[in-house]
C-alpha cells in the first residue's frame, strides 16, 4: 500500500492574549491508500487543529509554525493558504467533514446549491449535470426522495440527514482523503452507528483513505486499522487497532481504556477515571506533560524531558519512560 | 376501509410552507404594514405618472395668478410665481424617490462591499476602513452632507453624492458587525475547506445571509433620506428652483404661513407621509425576516 500522506513534525500555535498556545507540538502521522486511521484525545488535545493545519485552514491567531504536510510527496505547507493550488486541494483531493451537522451547512441555500457548487467548481459540470450527480450522490447517502428534497433548505432535514447531505458533499468529488473530524458526536447513538458504516461503506467503494477524529474510542475500535492517541498536542502512542486495544502500553491509553463500560465485566467493576485535568497549553512542562495524572510514574519522569516516540513492538510505538508491558487487561 | 384512511393521514406529508408564504403571511399580518405599503405605492405611482396627473407644468407659471388661494382650478392654491402647488407637490415625488433610491443604492454598494471586505479580511484592511468611516460617522449627516453640497454645489446628482457619503459608515458599520458574526459559522470553515475562494465565499455566503438584516435597513433609511433631502432643500443647497422640491417648498412658502399656509403644510404632509410609510414597511420586513421573531404568528 502506497503512502498517501505524511505530516512530519507539525507544530500549530495561538498566539493570545494570555501567551502562545501550542496546539499542535511536533505531530507527526501518516496515512497509506484506502486506509482508515483514528485519531484519538480528549477535548482540546490538538486533534481537529492538526487536522485543519493539514488543510491550511487556521484562522488567525492561529499559525503553522513548522512541519511538512506531504500529500503524494508534495509539501503542501509550501503553497500560500488561500492560494489556487490549496483551493485545488481542499474538497477535490482532502475533503473533511464537521463535528456539527446543525451549523455547517448555509441556512439560506438550498441543498441543490450547496452540493453542486463543488460539483461545478471541481469537475467544471454545468448546473444540468451537477443536479443530476447530486441527486445521485444523495440517494448514494441513504437520503430517501433526494429529487424531491434536494430543492429544500437544511432546516428541512434532521441532524443525521444533514450529516448524510455533508458526507456526500465531501465525497462529491472523489477525494483521496476524508477527513471526518467527530463526525458523529452530534448524533444519537443509533444515527452514530448508521452514518459510521454508510462512511466506512462508502470509503470502500470510493476507495478513499479515512481519517477519523474523535474522543471515542469506541468509535475507532471497529472502523480504523491504526490509531493514533494524542494528548496535550502530541502523539503519545500509536499502533495497529489491536495493539491499542489488546496491548496499550502508554499510561494514558491505559487510562483511556480503564473508562470505557464493558459488557463483558463482571458486574459491580467500578470504571476508573484518570483523575486531574489536561495541562494549559500556553504553560507546558519540560517534562511529560501526563506526569501529573500518570499511576505509573517513575523517578526518571520528573528529571528526563518528554521522550521521543520510541518502537515497543514493530509497528507499535509509545512516548513513555515507565515499564508498563506487565499491563493486563 | 375507515383504519386505512386514518394509517395513509399519517403517511402523507404536512403541508409545506414554503418560506415566502410564511413571509407574506407575517409581512400583511399586521394592517398598518399594508397602510405604510398603500402610501409608497401611491408615492411610486405619482412619481411615474407626474406628467399625466400634474394638472399644469411644476415649473412655468403665470404671474398674474401669483398667491391664488385654493380654487377648483388649483386645488392647493399657486405660489409667489405663479405656478400650481399641487403640481409641484406631484413633480417632487420625483425628486424625493430619485434622491433617496439614488443614496440608497450607491451608499449601499459601496457600504456593504467596504464592511464586508473589512469584516472577513480582518487585520490592517479592517483598521483601515473602520477608522475611516469611524471619522465619518462622527459628523453629523446633516452637517457632513451641508458641507459636501457646498463643495460639489447644488443639484439632484450632488445631493445624492452628498447624501451617500454621509449615510455611507451606517451600512459598513451593520454589514462589518455581520460579516464577523456570519464567518465564525461553521458553514464558513466547511464551504473553505470545499476549496471555495475568499471571494465566492463572500458573495455565496456571507451576502446571502446578511440580507434580510441589511433589506430593513434599507428600508428604514430610505425614509431617512427623503427627509435629509428635504432638509437640505429646505436649507437651499439641495435641489435648485425651478424644479420642484418638497423641502424647498416648504422653505418657499414659510414666508406666507399666515396668509397662505397650504403652501408650506402640503408638501410637509407629503414628507410626513412618505417617511411614515417606510417606517412602517421597515418595520414589516423586520418583523418578517428577522430569525429571532420567526415563528411567531
Amino acid at each position: 500500500m502506497a503512502e498517501l500522506l505524511k505530516v512530519n513534525d507539525l507544530v500549530t500555535q495561538f498566539k493570545t492574549e494570555s501567551g502562545v498556545v501550542k496546539a499542535v507540538d511536533g505531530v507527526s502521522y501518516y496515512l497509506n491508500e484506502q486506509e482508515i486511521i483514528g485519531l484519538v484525545g480528549e477535548s482540546g488535545c490538538g486533534k481537529s487543529v492538526s487536522q485543519l493545519s493539514v488543510m491550511q485552514l487556521i484562522r488567525p491567531p492561529g499559525k503553522i509554525i513548522g512541519g511538512e504536510v506531504l500529500f503524494h510527496g508534495q509539501d503542501l505547507l509550501k503553497y500560500p493558504a488561500n492560494g489556487p493550488e490549496m483551493r485545488a486541494v481542499r474538497g477535490a483531493k482532502i475533503a473533511m467533514i464537521f463535528q456539527e451537522p446543525m451549523t455547517s451547512l448555509n441556512p439560506v441555500l438550498t441543498i441543490r446549491q450547496q452540493l453542486t457548487e463543488m460539483l461545478v467548481l471541481h469537475m467544471k459540470m454545468n448546473e444540468e449535470d451537477a443536479r443530476a450527480r447530486a441527486i445521485e450522490l444523495m440517494g448514494l447517502v441513504g437520503i430517501p426522495a433526494a429529487e424531491r428534497r434536494i430543492e429544500g433548505y437544511p432546516h428541512h432535514f434532521s441532524g443525521g440527514m444533514r450529516q448524510r447531505v455533508m458526507i456526500a458533499m465531501a465525497l462529491s468529488c472523489n477525494p483521496h482523503i476524508l477527513i471526518a473530524d467527530e463526525p458523529t458526536t452530534a448524533l444519537d447513538a443509533t444515527t452514530q452507528a448508521q452514518l459510521l458504516e454508510l462512511m466506512k461503506d462508502l470509503v470502500q467503494r470510493l476507495k478513499t483513505s479515512l481519517v477519523i477524529v474523535t474522543h471515542n474510542l469506541g468509535v475507532v475500535a471497529r472502523y480504523a486499522q491504526r490509531i493514533y492517541i494524542m494528548y496535550a498536542g502530541r502523539i503519545v502512542e500509536s499502533g495497529t487497532t489491536k495493539d491499542i486495544f489488546q496491548r496499550p502500553r502508554h499510561p494514558y491509553t491505559i487510562g483511556l481504556l480503564k473508562c470505557i463500560p464493558r459488557l463483558d465485566e463482571e458486574e459491580g467493576t467500578k470504571l476508573v477515571p484518570i483523575v486531574g485535568l489536561p495541562p494549559n497549553l500556553i504553560n507546558m512542562p519540560a517534562t511529560c506533560a501526563f506526569l501529573p495524572r500518570c499511576s505509573w510514574k517513575i523517578d526518571k519522569c520528573f528529571k528526563e524531558p518528554w521522550p521521543e516516540l520510541t518502537p515497543v513492538n514493530g509497528n507499535h510505538f509509545i512516548r513513555c519512560y515507565a515499564d508498563t508491558s506487565e499491563y493486563k487487561k | 376501509m375507515a383504519k386505512q384512511a386514518i394509517i395513509n393521514e399519517f403517511r402523507e406529508a404536512p403541508p409545506r410552507v414554503s418560506e415566502w408564504q410564511r413571509f407574506f403571511r407575517v409581512f400583511f399580518q399586521r394592517k398598518i404594514v399594508l397602510f405604510g405599503l398603500i402610501i409608497l405605492a401611491l408615492l411610486v405611482l405619482t412619481a411615474i405618472f407626474a406628467p399625466l396627473l400634474a394638472p399644469f407644468s411644476p415649473v412655468r407659471g403665470d404671474m398674474a395668478e401669483s398667491l391664488q388661494q385654493p380654487s377648483w382650478k388649483h386645488w392647493l392654491g399657486t405660489d409667489i410665481q405663479g405656478r400650481d402647488s399641487l403640481s409641484r407637490l406631484i413633480y417632487g415625488s420625483r425628486t424625493a424617490l430619485a434622491v433617496g433610491f439614488g443614496s440608497v443604492i450607491l451608499a449601499g454598494v459601496i457600504g456593504v462591499g467596504l464592511g464586508m471586505l473589512a469584516g472577513y479580511a480582518g487585520g490592517i484592511t479592517n483598521m483601515i476602513i473602520m477608522r475611516i468611516m469611524d471619522a465619518l460617522m462622527g459628523f453629523p449627516m446633516i452637517l457632513l452632507a451641508l458641507v459636501i453640497s457646498a463643495i460639489l454645489g447644488s443639484g439632484l446628482l450632488n445631493v445624492i453624492i452628498a447624501l451617500s457619503v454621509a449615510t455611507l459608515p451606517g451600512y459598513a458599520r451593520v454589514m462589518h458587525g455581520l460579516t464577523l458574526t456570519i464567518r465564525e459559522n461553521d458553514y464558513i470553515l466547511a464551504e473553505r475547506g470545499m476549496g471555495a475562494s475568499n471571494i465566492r465565499v463572500m458573495f455565496m455566503h456571507i451576502l446571502p445571509n446578511s440580507l434580510p438584516s441589511m433589506i430593513v435597513l434599507i428600508t428604514i433609511q430610505l425614509g431617512a433620506l427623503i427627509l435629509a433631502e428635504a432638509t437640505l432643500s429646505f436649507l437651499g443647497v439641495g435641489i435648485q428652483p425651478p424644479d420642484a422640491a418638497w423641502g424647498a417648498m416648504v422653505a418657499d412658502g414659510r414666508r406666507y404661513l399666515l396668509t397662505h399656509p397650504w403652501l408650506s403644510i402640503s408638501p410637509g404632509i407629503a414628507i410626513m407621509l412618505v417617511v411614515f410609510g417606510f417606517n412602517l414597511v421597515g418595520d414589516g420586513l423586520r418583523d418578517a425576516l428577522d430569525p429571532r421573531l420567526r415563528g411567531i404568528l
